[in-house]
């Protein structure tokens, strides 16, 4: 099972294509490596966790979740969830790659995120094709991510008092950015909603931390049926 | 390191690597159903919606939309930035100022 070899100039492309998804990570990431020390994460752990799950989103629900106490079972289903989309943008990524070995794509799937996978699309189907195009974007976005975190977290152990910078509202603030994101039609608005009052009954009368799971589930579903029942009349 | 973290991080890291890694690899041999990948294609709006609206809306254990309520206050802003402007930089930045600024004015 032989890996690619790595075109110079295409790397070096891949780099520079990067450039927009560094901006993005730097501040995210510090946000995030603050709030992880501040819920009494280890620099390891939070360098551990940018190096080998690197999913920003879920990274922050995690710790959320950890901050309620939630069960390690809770979190991982709950990570699992927010990473499933990754299954659809690998899934669109697969056609430009036939023809690697799995070697090579079990590494290029590593690098898979919302904003690498929106880059890689842009950058047109010549570079699609490229695992050296690739491997230069995806490594370049996960250096990024692992430093911004671990110096954030740096940080954070130091700062005696993070509630004066607002940053406990970063995560919140940053799921509105995210969400307002994924708002593309009409649907999307009423699965949004849904998710939104299932979630906030599922809170106050479901004892757990359930409420996430549930709703999302549900309203899925629901959007699925929807979906269907609009294509047919 | 706390072997609990350490679980959930090992955890975390599996369950987020198949799903990126998997389809690309196995995809030429399995379709997976279309009906299956719309439903998927709902998980990352409802995951998301259901995370903020109990952090915006629920103090405690109780519905809560009154002027004390500083995330709802914050979040407001928050909604308006992000559809403008579809940078998640400005979003978070205008929702920790809102937060600081709400948080001097009535403590």
């Amino acid at each position: 099972m032989g890996i690619f070899r790595i075109e110079k100039k295409d790397f070096q492309q891949g780099i520079k294509a990067a450039m927009p998804v560094v901006m993005g990570f730097l501040p995210i990431g510090m946000a995030f490596g603050v709030l992880a020390a501040q819920a009494g994460l280890t620099v390891g752990e939070v360098f551990l966790m940018s190096l080998i799950v690197y999913a920003g989103s879920s990274q922050f629900i995690a710790v959320g979740l950890l901050l309620t106490g939630a069960s390690p079972w809770t979190i991982i289903a709950a990570t699992f969830l927010v990473n499933s989309r990754h299954i659809l943008m690998s899934a669109s990524l697969a056609p430009y790659l036939k023809g690697n070995t799995a070697g090579t794509l079990s590494i290029l799937g590593f690098g898979v995120t919302d904003e690498t996978y929106g880059v890689a699309i842009g950058a047109g189907e010549s570079y699609l094709r490229s695992p050296s195009f690739l491997w230069g974007l995806n490594t370049t976005a996960h250096l990024t991510w692992v430093i911004s975190t671990t110096v954030g977290s740096v940080a954070g152990g130091i700062m005696a008092n993070p509630e004066a910078l607002g940053l406990d509202f970063a995560l919140p603030a940053m799921f509105i950015g995210l969400l307002v994101g994924q708002l593309k039609d009409g649907l999307s608005g009423l699965i949004a909603g849904l998710a939104a009052l299932l979630a906030i009954l599922f809170k106050i009368f479901i004892p757990g931390n359930w409420y996430i799971i549930l709703a999302a589930l549900i309203t899925a579903t629901i959007g699925v049926v929807i979906e269907t029942w609009m294509q047919k009349y | 390191m706390d072997a609990k973290i350490l679980m959930v991080i090992v955890g975390m890291a599996a369950v987020t690597y198949f799903p990126r890694m998997l389809p690309l690899v196995v995809l030429s041999k399995i379709e997976i159903p279309p009906v299956v990948l719309r439903w998927l294609g709902f998980i990352p709006v409802a995951v998301l919606s259901s995370l903020l609206a109990p952090e915006l809306l629920v103090t405690g254990q109780r519905f809560d939309v009154s002027l004390s309520n500083h995330y709802l206050l914050a979040a407001l802003p928050c909604f308006l930035v992000a559809y403008k402007t579809k940078n998640l930089f400005y979003t978070v930045f205008t929702g920790m100022a809102c937060l600081v600024i709400l948080t001097r004015l009535w403590g």
